[in-house]
C-alpha cells in the first residue's frame, strides 16, 4: 500500500533525541541530519582527522553518517528523527 | 524472494510517480523502490500532502499521490537498490535487511544529484550543496537569520535562494558562474518554453533582495572548525563575505550507477533511450533526470511515456512535447556548463575525494579513473565516486566506464545472501 508522503507525521509536534548523550528537541518530521546540523556538532571525523558535516542532503555523499540506535554508518539525511533516538557522532 | 513482479520502478520522484500512475491506469501491477524516507524525489522532499498545497510547485504531488493510492501502488520507501544478483532481479537493502525483487519490466527513474567541484575549504562544516542545504531546510533545519551565500551554477540557485529566504535566511548573494551572454541566449529560448520548468529563474526577478551576479564564482571557504567566510570572484575582483552557510552546487548530473550496473548504454553522460524511453536493454526503460537534466515537466512526461511503452501502448501523442523538453535539457547543459577557471580552484593539497581524503596533487600523475582508484583509493570510499567522479570528470576528463556492485555500502549479510533461484 502506498503510504502518505509524510515527513511531517501527525503525532507529537516535537521529538526529543539525544546526540552524544545530550538531549535535543526537533520538529516532528525533521531528518536526523537536520537535527545534528542544527546542533553544530560535526557528523564525523574524516580519515585524515577533519571534522565533516552533511553535504548533499539527499543520501549520496555519505558525509552525514552517524551511529543511530546502535546502527553504525547510518545516512542521517535519509532518516527521520524519532522520539528517544540515540545518536552518536564520531 | 518474491514472485516476478509485473512492473518494477526504481525512484519515487516525479518521473517514477508519473510512470506508476500511467502504468496502473494501463492495468499493470506496480511496485516502486525508493531510497528516500517518503515519495516525492528531490523536488518534493519533506512535503507532507497536507502541507504541499502551501508550497509553490508542490500541488502536482498531491494529485500524483492520490492516484497512487487509488491504484494501490506498492511503494517501498527507505529501500536502496545495491546490486543485481541474477538477470531481471534487483537486490535492495532496507531497514529489514536484504531483499530481492524480480521483474518483468523495469523503469529506472533514479534522478540526478548536484555536481560538486572542489575548491580550498569545501570540506568545512557549513559548506553544503545548494540543493543540499535546501533539502535539509525542507527536512527541518532552521536557517532563520543565518547568513547564506548561494553559489555555483544552474536554475536551481535562485530557486534555492528563494526557499531559504522564505525560511528566514539572509541571502548574501547568488553567484552564478555562467556568463551573462549565455544566460541571455538561454532566456531568449525560454520564450519558446512557456512551461514552469524554470520556476527557479523566475524567482530571481521577483522579491529576492539579494544580488544575482553572473560570471561570478566561489574561490575558497574559510573557518577554523566551521565555515566563517568565503571568497568570491566577481568579474576581475575578489571579495570576502562573512557567512554561516555556503550553498554551492554546479548544476546537476544524472545518477547513472544503476543503469551502468545493468549494462544500459550511456551517451553524453546520460542513459541513451529511444523514442519510447527504452534503454539499450529490452525490458528496461528510463525516465526523468537520468536521461538528461530537464526538470519536473520532462520527468513527468517521460515517466508517462515509459509506462505506456512498457505496457505495449502507444505514447506517440506525447513525443512532440517530450522532444521539446529534451531539447530544453540540452540547452540547460550548455548554458550552465562549468567554465574552465573552476578547474584551477583546487590546489595540490585540496581534497578531491572526501571519503578517502585524496588531495588533487596525488591525482595529477594518474591518467584514468581506474588508475586513480588503484593507486590513490580515490572513489573507493562509501560514496563510491558519486561526489569525486563528476569532479574528476571535469578536472581531468576521466570517464567512469563501469561500476561494481554493491552500489552502496552494504551489510555483509546483504552481500552474502544467495541469488534467488530462477
Ligand atoms: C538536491 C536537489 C534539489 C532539487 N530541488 C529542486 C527544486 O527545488 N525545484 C525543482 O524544480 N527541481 C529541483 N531539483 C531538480 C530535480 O532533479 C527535478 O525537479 C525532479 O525532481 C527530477 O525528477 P526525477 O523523478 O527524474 O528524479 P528525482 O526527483 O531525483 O527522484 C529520483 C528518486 O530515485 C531514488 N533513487 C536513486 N537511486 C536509487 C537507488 N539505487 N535505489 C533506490 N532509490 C533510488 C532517489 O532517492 C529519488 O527519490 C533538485 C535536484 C536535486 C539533486
Ligand atoms: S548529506 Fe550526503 S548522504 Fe546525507
Amino acid at each position: 500500500m502506498a503510504t502518505e508522503p509524510t515527513s511531517h507525521p501527525a503525532p507529537a509536534a516535537v521529538v526529543t533525541v539525544r546526540i552524544n548523550g545530550r538531549p535535543l528537541s526537533a520538529p516532528a518530521g525533521a531528518s536526523v541530519a537536520a537535527v545534528i546540523l542544527q546542533s553544530g556538532i560535526p557528523f564525523r571525523t574524516s580519515v585524515s582527522g577533519e571534522p565533516r558535516s552533511a553535504l548533499c542532503g539527499m543520501g549520496i555523499c555519505e558525509e552525514c553518517r552517524a551511529t543511530v540506535d546502535g546502527v553504525p554508518h547510518t545516512r542521517t539525511c535519509q532518516l527521520l528523527a524519532a522520539d528517544g533516538m540515540d545518536i552518536r557522532t564520531a | 524472494m518474491t514472485d516476478r513482479l509485473d512492473l518494477l520502478i526504481v525512484g519515487a520522484g516525479p518521473a517514477g510517480m508519473a510512470a506508476a500512475v500511467a502504468a496502473s491506469a494501463a492495468g499493470r501491477r506496480v511496485t516502486i523502490l525508493d531510497d528516500n524516507p517518503a515519495p516525492g524525489g528531490q523536488i518534493w522532499r519533506g512535503f507532507s500532502t497536507a502541507a504541499a498545497g502551501t508550497y509553490p510547485g508542490a500541488k502536482p504531488l498531491v494529485a500524483l499521490h492520490r492516484s497512487l493510492r487509488d491504484h494501490t501502488v506498492d511503494i517501498r520507501s527507505r529501500t536502496r537498490v545495491i546490486s543485481t544478483p541474477a538477470p531481471r532481479t534487483l537486490r535492495v537493502q532496507d531497514d529489514g535487511g536484504a531483499a530481492d525483487y524480480s521483474y518483468q519490466d523495469l523503469i529506472l527513474a533514479t534522478g540526478a544529484r548536484e555536481r560538486f567541484l572542489p575548491f580550498p575549504g569545501w570540506t568545512l562544516p557549513g559548506v553544503l550543496g545548494a540543493g543540499g542545504l535546501q533539502a535539509l531546510v525542507k527536512s527541518g533545519l532552521s536557517v532563520r537569520d543565518k547568513r547564506v551565500v548561494v553559489a555555483g551554477s544552474g536554475p536551481l540557485l535562485p530557486a534555492v535562494a528563494a526557499t531559504l529566504a522564505r525560511h528566514g535566511a539572509r541571502i548574501q548573494g547568488i553567484f552564478e558562474q555562467a556568463p551573462l551572454d549565455r544566460l541571455a541566449r538561454f532566456a531568449f529560448t525560454l520564450a519558446a518554453h512557456p512551461g514552469k520548468i524554470l520556476e527557479g529563474l523566475r524567482y530571481r526577478v521577483t522579491t529576492l533582495s539579494a544580488p544575482y551576479r553572473t560570471s561570478s564564482w566561489i574561490v575558497s571557504a574559510h573557518g577554523a572548525e566551521h565555515l566563517e567566510s568565503v571568497d568570491v570572484c566577481i568579474g576581475d575582483t575578489s571579495r570576502r563575505l562573512a557567512c554561516d552557510y555556503l550553498a554551492c552546487g554546479f548544476h546537476l548530473v544524472p545518477n547513472l550507477e544503476l543503469p551502468l550496473l545493468l549494462g544500459c548504454t550511456i551517451s553524453d553522460n546520460c542513459v541513451a533511450v529511444d523514442a519510447n524511453q527504452q534503454s539499450s536493454l529490452p525490458h528496461v526503460y528510463c525516465a526523468g533526470e537520468v536521461t538528461g537534466i530537464g526538470g519536473l515537466e520532462k520527468a513527468l512526461c517521460e515517466g508517462e511515456i515509459a509506462a505506456l511503452s512498457s505496457a505495449g501502448k502507444s505514447a506517440a501523442h506525447l513525443f512532440e512535447r517530450r522532444d521539446r523538453l529534451a531539447r530544453f535539457a540540452r540547452r540547460l547543459d550548455v548554458t550552465f556548463a562549468p567554465r574552465r577557471e573552476l578547474a584551477q580552484l583546487a590546489t595540490p593539497d585540496t581534497l578531491v575525494c572526501r571519503c578517502e581524503d585524496v588531495p588533487r596533487g596525488a591525482l595529477e600523475t594518474c591518467h584514468s579513473w581506474r588508475e586513480a582508484k588503484l593507486h590513490t583509493r580515490c572513489g573507493m570510499g562509501p560514496c563510491q565516486g558519486r561526489v569525486c567522479g563528476p569532479a574528476t570528470n571535469f578536472l581531468f576528463g576521466w570517464q567512469q566506464e563501469s561500476v561494481r556492485p554493491p552500489l552502496a555500502p552494504a551489510r555483509v549479510a546483504t552481500l552474502a545472501a544467495p541469488p534467488p533461484s530462477q
